[in-house]
């Protein structure tokens, strides 16, 4: 019965329905922080379920002239990339023995789907609006990536040339935690960056800007569609910042992982509450000068073990 | 419609803005509803931008005949079950225009409008009355 089992962590434990869970809670925590940082009531805790019930129940429109079945199939990219890095993860840390050489690589990829699958839908509504998005989520992917490539490096390096997810928290649960050391920190803020730009978040919610291209890629997605996209976004959500404790912070098999992934998760929503959004240019820039030479500056001092 | 359907709906309206020749009155009192003050986020109301995502319409303005064609197109964009409700006194009468050659009709002519908001501007309160209205009558 061991394909049952497999099904079973796929669709239910780790895989699509627990994240998906953990990622709605996590999605109205974010949204009620928000609302009391500007003084506000916020929205009940069944929200993000409300919003799925009634967009599931909304009719699909496709946009004259779009492929039909790229455009409606593209958003499945995002949730299925998601779901098999939520079960790789636990896999990982609950079986740090069990996990093939190369994870990390695979990782990097599945990471990767995401932001394709918001760029191929962008460019598929025929809008020049989501165009316009579809770029901005381009340019940006390549912007936080160079930093988020070389943190990683510099993460092989400090647990001494493993390309196993598994070595990294076999090695954190020797000696300690990969963050708590000069380099640690700076792949840690390196890391939080990028995850708050895989995000979407402000200060580099760029693609989506809600306020001059009426939220980019999105556009033209209406319904279910739309649905799977904030599946996705709320699956991520729950997903990086565990892929960056399992990383960093000395993996999640142990309850002290709840209260690290709560802080997180707490100062991601801060930095998203206390910053104003940037032109592209501006976190090209950003990515490609501050936050390399940090990541950089990163590698060279784990290479001498600080 | 099914009974999970329809709560979902009641409890998350997403309202698109579509301002058919106003004053910008109701415009800004439509955004007051947001603000920390009146916080429309309580009923998972959210203010989006594009009409593909929206649940309800918020016409305002005396529609006239360069916009009508605009307004229908929204209309036929925004996926259905969509509610439209007229903000301002422009929706429920064209009042002091009545005489204009321009003048495309009243609402209910182009449109299945499902509340009326009277009020020059009205008050972002009326507004959200309004909308909770409109969706009792789902």
């Amino acid at each position: 019965m061991n394909w049952l089992r497999l099904l079973f962590e796929f669709l239910v434990f780790p895989g699509f329905l627990f994240t998906l869970a953990a990622g709605l809670i996590l999605t109205w925590i974010d949204r009620k922080i928000t609302a009391r940082i500007q003084w506000r009531v916020g929205p009940p805790w069944f929200q993000p379920i409300a919003d799925l019930v009634k967009l599931f129940s909304k009719e699909t429109l496709v946009p004259e002239g779009a492929p039909r079945s790229v455009f409606l199939l593209s958003p499945l990219l995002g949730v299925a990339s998601m779901t098999v890095i939520s079960v790789m993860l636990f896999r990982m840390n609950f079986h740090p023995h069990e996990t093939f050489v190369g994870d990390l690589i695979v990782l990097v990829y599945l990471l990767a789907l995401p932001p394709l699958a918001l760029i191929l839908g962008g460019a598929s509504s025929k809008n020049p609006l989501a165009a316009v998005g579809a770029s901005r989520e381009m340019t940006l992917y390549f912007a936080y990536e160079v930093p988020f490539l070389i943190a990683l490096v510099g993460i092989i390096a400090k647990s001494g040339g493993a390309l196993r997810i598994g070595d990294f928290i076999l090695a954190q649960q020797a000696g300690r935690p990969f963050l708590y050391s000069l380099s640690g920190v700076i792949f840690g803020m390196v890391m939080l960056l990028t995850i708050q730009a895989k995000l979407g978040l402000v200060p580099f919610d760029i693609a989506e800007a809600e306020q001059e291209i009426m939220s980019g890629p999105y556009i033209e997605y209406s319904g279910p569609v739309l649905a799977m996209f904030k599946i996705t976004r709320a699956m991520m959500l729950f997903v990086l910042p565990l892929f960056l404790l399992t990383m960093l912070w000395g993996g999640i098999a142990s309850w002290w992982a709840v209260p690290k992934f709560l802080a997180v998760i707490i100062l991601i929503v801060l930095i998203k509450n206390t910053n104003p959004r940037v032109r592209i240019d501006q976190a090209l820039k950003f990515f490609w000068t501050g936050v390399t030479v940090l990541s950089g500056a990163g590698l060279v001092l784990a290479m001498f073990r600080l | 419609m099914a009974k999970t359907n329809l709560w979902g709906l009641k409890k998350s309206p997403w309202v698109f803005h579509l301002a058919a020749a106003s004053c910008n009155n109701c415009d800004i009192e439509i955004l007051d509803i947001l603000t920390p003050k009146w916080d429309a986020e309580r009923f998972g109301i959210v203010l989006v931008g594009s009409p593909r995502h929206a649940d309800a319409l918020l016409v305002t303005g005396v529609i006239n005949r360069k916009t009508l064609p605009r307004v229908l197109s929204v209309y036929e964009q925004t996926p259905k079950p969509c509610l439209v409700i007229g903000v301002g006194t422009c929706s429920c009468d064209p009042h002091m225009f009545e005489e204009s050659y321009n003048l495309a009709g009243p609402y209910d002519k182009h449109l299945p409008v499902d509340v009326y908001i009277p009020g020059c501007p009205p008050k972002p309160e009326a507004i959200i009355m309004g909308i909770v209205k409109a969706l009792g009558r789902l």
